[in-house]
């Protein structure tokens, strides 16, 4: 199931590009989720490799929400198999699903306002201190944990945010982003999704976390990014994986694909030939012609999914 | 599609001496309460200067251990986003359980206590099974209980009263005085202070307080983080069970009879106490602490107005006052965004 990505046959323009090779760090294969009979994933699979920035874009009702709820555990799906280092995983919680090191930061963003920020890193996940006062009266590492807390989110670059001691609901929409992540990528997780980060920021604190999610990447974090927004997601994504319907109308790059095609696949104006399918990491990548559906004319670079 | 940004100039505001107070509030929740009562202590006692009689102030520190004792239980709750109406009914039948079994089925005193504990348990047990499995509101439930606990404890009890003399010396022992220089206390005022200090500590120095925290904050939220947030509510009303029934003890004690007619008010009271002591009614804000000054302003209400010479209605009207005065301190100080 590993692809051997050709190095040569990659789009140029992008230095950083991750090894699309070996086994994903993230890995789903034919997953199927029904509610009645609304079909919310319709045999979708993807794969996610180690430090790159995987994009699932998509309509309202494409299947965005639910195919990372089954990644994160919030959803188990009716059949298919999730894998995490090619290893088969079954999540029946969100906690099952972050002691698999995929860890989620949801829309609502799951902090707990009243609380400071270094409780909230460290929120069900506490550490007592040593010693008796740790185990008998069961007392916290306070001290520590704002240590730990406050190298944490300096190592991640997040200089804004000065008193670790603060409250998050006295932090901005950005800041507490910043905070949601830096918990995300903490713990030694091995994948961080993150669903819609900036749909509520501004555009300075968008760009602070597209940043973010940027030296994330580059510590070796693979990444899968939600978002709406596609000036956004061609900004930061290694790759693009598109919902339609409730499946996966094709995988795409920044480089092969404008935005428009990226948003006419989206929306069935346009069709890619070969939905990426498991082992396939890279399939379907040619960019869409002019023509109605875009069947012909990919030739050149069609291989690269299938071929080696 | 793409989603158009909106440039929001977001300018800190520079902090002025209004804000600054909404900070300090926000991080400090039992200086209010505090201050509060320092203000209250020094106007009665200009008031009538007997008001700060050693005597006057023993017993009114005696008179609040009940209630205060009722109102940590309470406090916890409430942190959790919810409300707790039985708090009055489930001491009572702990108290009669307590006294019944000990004076009329010669339960030793130890024993009895014990088991009125564990019946106090029992009922937080049910309040928070309702709450957690069944999944009704704490109001609702709490509300059944309420007379549910209340027949239980009429027909346990058949409207009996039992008196100190015929209980055991460990049922009373909560009335026991102790004398700290011209003050002077009783266990049961020690026995509060102390479930005071360690529910204190559990909240804000262990894990479980902090999930306490943070499933009243936003359960949806600790449920993400991994919260078993089920098991912390029912701890919580497990916990508050059982301070329910020490506060039944202490109440043999200090009234010297085991009586239903016992915390008529105690429910009402004891919300009152928590929400002068700056604890959010909508969970996820607040500490215990503020609810022992809480309880203590409701106390130093009740005696510097008597003292003060001034009808005691004034006393039910400067409450009701109070609680909403906090209330809308609390929305303010809820307003605090970045």
């Amino acid at each position: 199931m590993s692809t051997d990505v050709d190095a040569a046959s990659r789009p140029e323009g992008r230095a950083a590009k991750p090894t699309m090779s070996g086994t994903p760090t993230l890995e789903a294969r034919n997953l199927v989720k029904t509610f009645g009979h609304v079909v919310g994933l319709a045999n979708v699979s993807l794969q996610l490799y180690p430090g790159e920035v995987l994009a699932i874009i998509g309509d309202n009702g494409a299947g965005k929400s639910t195919l990372i709820k089954c990644l994160s555990g919030a959803l188990t799906p009716d059949a298919g198999e999730i894998l995490v280092d090619g290893v088969p995983v079954v999540f029946k919680s969100p906690v099952d699903a972050r002691l698999a090191g995929i860890e989620t930061v949801f829309q609502t963003l799951a902090v707990a306002p009243a609380l400071d920020i270094a409780s909230n890193l460290y929120l069900g996940r506490e550490e007592r201190s040593k010693g008796p006062i740790g185990k008998i009266f069961r007392m916290l590492d306070t001290r520590g944990m704002r240590e730990a807390a406050k190298n944490q989110l300096s190592d991640l670059g997040i200089g804004t945010i000065q008193d670790i001691t603060q409250k998050v609901e006295t932090l901005s929409g950005g800041q507490r982003q910043a905070v949601a992540v830096a918990r995300a990528a903490a713990f030694g997780s091995k994948v961080v999704i993150l669903d819609e980060p900036t749909a509520a920021l501004g555009v300075r604190e968008s760009g602070q976390v597209l940043a973010l999610v940027k030296r994330l990447r580059d510590r070796g974090m693979p990444v899968i990014l939600i978002s709406h927004n596609m000036p956004q997601v061609f900004d930061v994504a290694d790759r693009i994986h598109i919902q339609r319907l409730g499946r996966c109308a094709g995988v795409i790059t920044p480089q092969s694909h404008t935005m428009e095609e990226a948003v006419a696949i989206m929306t069935g104006a346009t069709t890619l030939d070969q939905p990426a399918g498991p082992g396939d990491g890279a399939g379907g990548e040619a960019p869409a012609s002019d023509g109605q559906d875009g069947r012909d004319g990919r030739d050149g670079q069609d291989g690269r999914g299938r071929g080696a | 599609m793409t989603a158009v940004i909106e440039p929001t100039g977001q300018v800190r505001e520079s902090e002025t001496p209004g804000a600054r107070l909404q900070h300090t509030l926000h991080r400090h929740p039992a200086i209010g309460p505090a201050s509060v009562l320092v203000a209250s202590v020094i106007a009665f006692s200009i008031a009538n200067p007997r008001f700060l009689n050693s005597t006057n102030l023993s017993l009114l520190v005696q008179q609040v251990a009940v209630l205060a004792t009722l109102a940590i239980g309470q406090t916890m709750i409430i942190l959790t986003a919810g409300i707790d109406l039985s708090v009055g009914a489930a001491a009572i039948l702990a108290q009669m359980v307590m006294a019944q079994t000990a004076a009329n089925n010669g339960v030793p005193g130890v024993l009895a206590i014990l088991l009125g504990i564990f019946v106090g348990a029992l009922t937080g047990l049910l309040n928070g099974f309702l709450v957690t499995r069944i999944k009704l509101p704490p109001f609702i439930v709490t509300l059944g209980t309420l007379s549910i606990y209340t027949s239980i404890g009429l027909r346990y009890s058949n409207g009996q009263s039992v008196y100190a003399k015929a209980m055991p010396s460990a049922l009373i022992w909560t009335g026991n005085y102790v004398n700290i220089g011209p003050y002077q206390l009783t266990t049961g005022v020690i026995l509060m202070l102390v479930l005071f200090a360690v529910t204190s500590y559990a909240l804000t120095r262990t894990a479980w307080g902090r999930h306490v925290y943070s499933t009243g904050d936003d359960a949806e939220a600790a449920r993400l983080s991994g919260i078993k947030t089920g098991r912390v509510l029912l701890s919580v009303y497990l916990v508050a069970g059982v301070i329910f029934g020490l506060a039944a003890w202490i109440l043999i004690g200090r009234v010297g009879v085991a009586s239903t007619n016992n915390l008529t008010n105690a429910n009402l009271d004891s919300i009152t106490a928590v929400v002068i002591g700056g604890t959010s009614l909508f969970g996820g804000r607040g500490a215990v602490l503020g609810t022992l000054f809480g309880a203590l302003i409701v106390q130093t209400f009740q005696s510097g107005i008597s003292l003060a010479g001034v009808n005691s209605l004034y006393q039910v009207l400067a409450e009701g006052i109070l609680v909403i005065v906090a209330v809308a301190l609390d929305q303010w100080i809820r307003r605090v965004r970045r």
